[in-house]
């Protein structure tokens, strides 16, 4: 596991069957004299789900940016897809973040496109399909997160939480296996929060997404961990997830850089620490 | 003075990742064409009444002052001098660095701090690519184009003063026009805008892309573009003239 990847790996790895999608191994960083992660070690299993909360600064977002390769660690080892990324250079990379679709805070669109631009960016500018099957795409996953009618209107005609669901359904339109969410439900009131933590529990459950959750809005994370979406008759549900379909998400609490809690949604719950108490109150 | 190391070790990592970006692919035609658009004919009405008013000065100060030694008519060459060789690139060179290097610093600049520049990079794009390469050749191509036009109508401004004001007859304004200009005089007017549309263009994507700091951050990116660009107009104008001359002449 600590041999770095080569040109040739990332071209022809595949996933061993149950080898977690994400690895982190003794991962440190810091910025100057601040630290921002400790030691951290984690992994994620295929089809789950891992929601990262805690305090702002606490480094929440930057271990998505790790993820992504968009900075490296000082020291550990990070792998994708059972590639080692946290010394891969950025042209290997762009082929590890085929595996990846990122939702920013805020969304990220791009102001100078429209939203079939915006959804349809990769597919349209990095690849070669043919543009009838580009566009089928665009509209398929615009009707997935039920945006369909703004499809010609630019990023700046739309509602916070029409632009979060575009830039949900930007990160799904390639279908990458994982998806990292960074506070996407920041600065939302709560039925537009609800609308777009039930495209996240759609993606993982519809289309066995692995999810990687960043926020410290807890009723959405509980939201996204209780729930399950269910496909009936053509007609999609969310409805209370089975006691094994909840364990598949783990907690993970953030303080300091260092782990202050890891665990499922019940062992959150029960937590006794005055930190989590005063965060869960 | 290791910050100002950095800046410059940055730049020059810029410039190569951008050269490697003009001859590997990917490469984005349709941004190049959108950019040869937005900095050639954009920038086109403030070079045409730059070049205008400059070329009308200079005839109607250099009259004045040739007058004194009975040699008006030889305005034309003394106009078309000055233009072709160092005014006409110089001053179209600063025009598009107020004009297109404070707009691609604002632009990179807030793509950054909204973290757009991640999005592409997550989305499997090298912002560099995208985004520096289209901008740096459309400069490179568009500064010579700008700049000529600004020399014809820079030209076509001293004679209207020429004949209107200085009362000298157009055929003798133009023939001294020509008569002012060596083969050498031309080629220093074409090569040195290669070079000014550089600078201008990959110091506006290099401030844009080393953007931090909110909004706050987009201002000082637009400034500093502005500054550093006409700096570097005015010393790459000096060092590429000398490098020419002693070349040329």
């Amino acid at each position: 596991m600590a041999t770095p990847t080569t040109q040739r790996d990332v071209d022809t790895a595949v996933l061993k069957p149950d080898e977690p999608v994400i690895v982190f191994e003794h991962v440190d960083l810091a910025f100057d004299d601040k630290v921002i992660l400790k030691d951290l070690s984690f992994t994620i299993e295929p089809g789950h789900t891992k929601i990262f909360l805690g305090a702002s600064g606490a480094g929440k977002s930057t271990i998505l940016k790790l993820i992504l390769g968009l900075l490296k660690p000082d020291r550990g080892e990070i792998h994708v897809m059972g590639q080692r990324v946290d010394q891969m250079s950025e042209v290997d990379m762009m082929k590890v973040r085929q595996h990846l679709g990122m939702v920013f805070q805020e969304g990220a669109l791009f102001d100078s496109l429209t939203v079939r631009e915006n959804v349809g960016y990769k597919l349209y500018e990095e690849t070669n399909q043919p543009l009838e099957q580009v566009h089928r795409r665009v509209e398929e996953v615009l009707g997935f997160v039920g945006l369909s009618e703004h499809i010609d209107k630019a990023p700046s005609a739309l509602s916070g939480g029409q632009r979060r669901r575009v830039a949900i359904a930007r990160a799904m339109t390639a279908k990458p296996p994982i998806l990292l969410y960074d506070e996407p439900t920041t600065g939302l009131d709560p039925i537009t929060s609800v609308t777009v933590d039930a495209e996240i529990v759609k993606l993982r459950d519809l289309e066995g997404v692995s999810t990687i959750m960043v926020t410290h809005q807890l009723r959405d994370a509980f939201y996204v961990a209780e729930h399950t979406a269910i496909r009936e008759n053509g007609q999609v549900t969310l409805v209370p997830a089975a006691a094994d379909k909840v364990a598949e998400t783990e907690f993970i609490m953030l303080r300091d850089g260092d782990i202050a809690f890891e665990g499922d949604v019940h062992a959150l719950r029960a937590a006794g620490d005055p930190y989590l108490q005063a965060f869960l109150s | 003075m290791k910050g100002a190391l950095l800046e410059v070790q940055e730049y020059a990592r810029l410039c190569i990742a951008v050269f490697r970006g003009m001859v590997t692919r990917p490469f984005y035609h349709r941004d190049v064409i959108e950019q040869l658009d937005a900095i050639g004919l954009g920038s086109l009405t403030v070079v045409i009444l730059t070049g205008m008013f400059t070329g009308a000065v200079l005839a109607l100060q250099s009259g004045f002052t040739l007058d004194q030694f009975g040699a008006r008519t030889a305005v034309g060459r003394l106009v078309s001098a000055s233009m072709v060789k160092e005014l006409g690139p110089v001053l179209t060179a600063l025009m598009v660095t107020g004009r297109v290097g404070s707009g691609i610093a604002a632009e990179l600049g807030s793509m950054m701090v909204t973290d757009q520049i991640n999005a592409l990079r997550a989305l499997g794009t090298d912002p560099v690519r995208k985004l520096a390469v289209p901008r740096v050749l459309a400069g490179v191509l568009m500064a010579p184009i700008l700049t000529i036009i600004a020399n014809f109508v820079g030209l076509f401004g001293a004679w209207a003063i020429a004949v209107w004001q200085l009362r000298v007859a157009s055929s003798i304004y133009w023939n001294s026009v020509v008569d002012g200009l060596y083969m050498q005089d031309v080629w220093m007017g074409l090569i040195k805008p290669f070079f000014l549309g550089f600078a201008i263009v990959s110091i506006g994507c290099h401030v844009g892309l080393r953007t931090s700091g909110g909004t706050q951050g987009v201002g000082r990116a637009t400034t500093n573009a502005v500054v550093a660009g006409s700096v570097a107009v005015l010393a790459v104008d000096f060092f590429v003239t000398k490098l020419l001359i002693s070349l040329m002449y």
